[in-house]
């Protein structure tokens, strides 16, 4: 299958910081996926970078063959990994920018989405509770019907039973000309949901493999596997 | 139906188990139709492409039925279900006598053991 999502050689530093170095992997359409790394492993980078907000220093990036632009953002729906929606808006209001904004967004499901999660249109944003913000913008990103998802650190803030409901979600919502990308640190919760996982050390990719491929070989979970990789 | 999927092992393998029990417990009975991949998926809280899997394996053994335009069947083979039943019952018979071997017990001790219980399970 011709993967929806790749990238190429990709480097970034930050002054003399190095945050990616030559990271290289593709992803086909119908898969989850796991960003896993600890702490300054490069995550956030790849994905901004993947979404358009910040220039490589060398590399590509390809989604759904072509380079990371304009026409790229119209089919990449991407969560921050903090709150990017103005304060003073209800959620409402986030919703309406939200259909303004992306031709592939469903309002219907949106506002189905924040009911289901107890989260009333006049709310208003600054007033909402960390993990009240981030299952906002879940919400949001999730209603479209975008080719590729980049979620950042989606479940950080949320409590234990809205993690279930957001991964039923994801998983209802899963289409198979969609490929999504999600970062955490919370692998426990969500290895059993992901078809591969891609392993970051310092800038690189240290691996990509499935999930059951490596509980296979390694007669442990993904998170034991991380554990044990990582180990300080 | 209930799933209970753990660390450690992969999860397509649990899945497949968790299958066949409901196969042989009449969960799904024979001849019926199961749930679609998404659904058993979500009540599992696993990737679609891992039930995907399962399910392929369970249907490249018979026990399931592809049909052509409405998703899959249990196999109403009589034949093919009994033979499951056998062979999970026989892996459970040599997990518990492995178990019971390393307790020290003695074959005389451990079908005494179930006599025992089993009188004190009908009280």
């Amino acid at each position: 299958m011709e993967p929806v999502y790749e990238v190429h050689g990709l480097c970034k530093a930050y002054g003399r910081h190095t945050a990616l170095d030559h990271v290289d992997f593709a992803v086909e359409p119908g898969k989850l996926i796991g960003l896993l790394g600890p702490n300054g492993s490069g995550k956030t980078t790849l994905i901004k970078i993947s979404a358009g907000l910040l220039t490589p220093d060398d590399g590509t990036v390809l989604i759904d063959k072509l380079p990371v632009g304009v026409s790229t953002k119209a089919v990449t729906s991407y969560l921050p990994d903090r709150m990017a929606l103005p304060t003073e808006f209800t959620a409402a209001d986030a919703v309406s920018l939200y259909d303004d904004f992306f031709a592939d967004f469903d309002k219907a499901k949106a506002n189905a989405m924040l009911n289901d999660l107890h989260l009333g249109p006049h709310d208003r944003i600054g007033a909402m509770s960390k993990g009240m913000q981030e299952k906002m913008q879940l919400c949001l990103t999730m209603s479209r019907a975008a080719k590729l998802y980049l979620l950042d650190e989606p479940l950080g803030g949320v409590d234990p039973a809205a993690r279930e409901y957001i991964l039923s979600t994801i998983l209802h919502n899963y289409s198979e000309d969609a490929a999504l990308v999600l970062s955490t640190h919370l692998i426990g919760d969500i290895e059993k949901v992901l078809d591969e996982v891609i392993f970051l050390k310092d800038g690189s990719v240290m691996r990509q493999v499935g999930v059951d491929e490596l509980r296979e070989e390694t007669g442990t979970s993904v998170d034991a596997y991380f554990r044990e990789a990582y180990k300080c | 139906m209930d799933w209970n999927i753990t660390a450690g092992r992969p999860v397509y393998v649990q899945l497949i188990e968790q299958l066949e029990l409901a196969l042989v417990t009449g969960e799904f009975p024979p001849g019926s139709r199961i749930p679609p991949v998404r659904e058993l998926a979500a009540s599992a809280g696993v990737n679609p492409n891992t039930m995907q899997r399962a399910l392929q394996d369970l249907e490249s053994r018979g026990l399931l039925q592809a049909q052509r335009t409405a998703g899959r069947t249990v196999t109403a083979n009589d034949d093919i279900l009994q033979a499951l039943r056998r062979k999970r019952a026989a892996t459970l018979a040599r997990d518990f006598l492995q178990q019971m071997h390393a307790l020290g017990m003695t074959p005389a001790e451990v079908e005494a053991l179930l006599r025992e219980t089993e009188a004190s399970e009908k009280e």
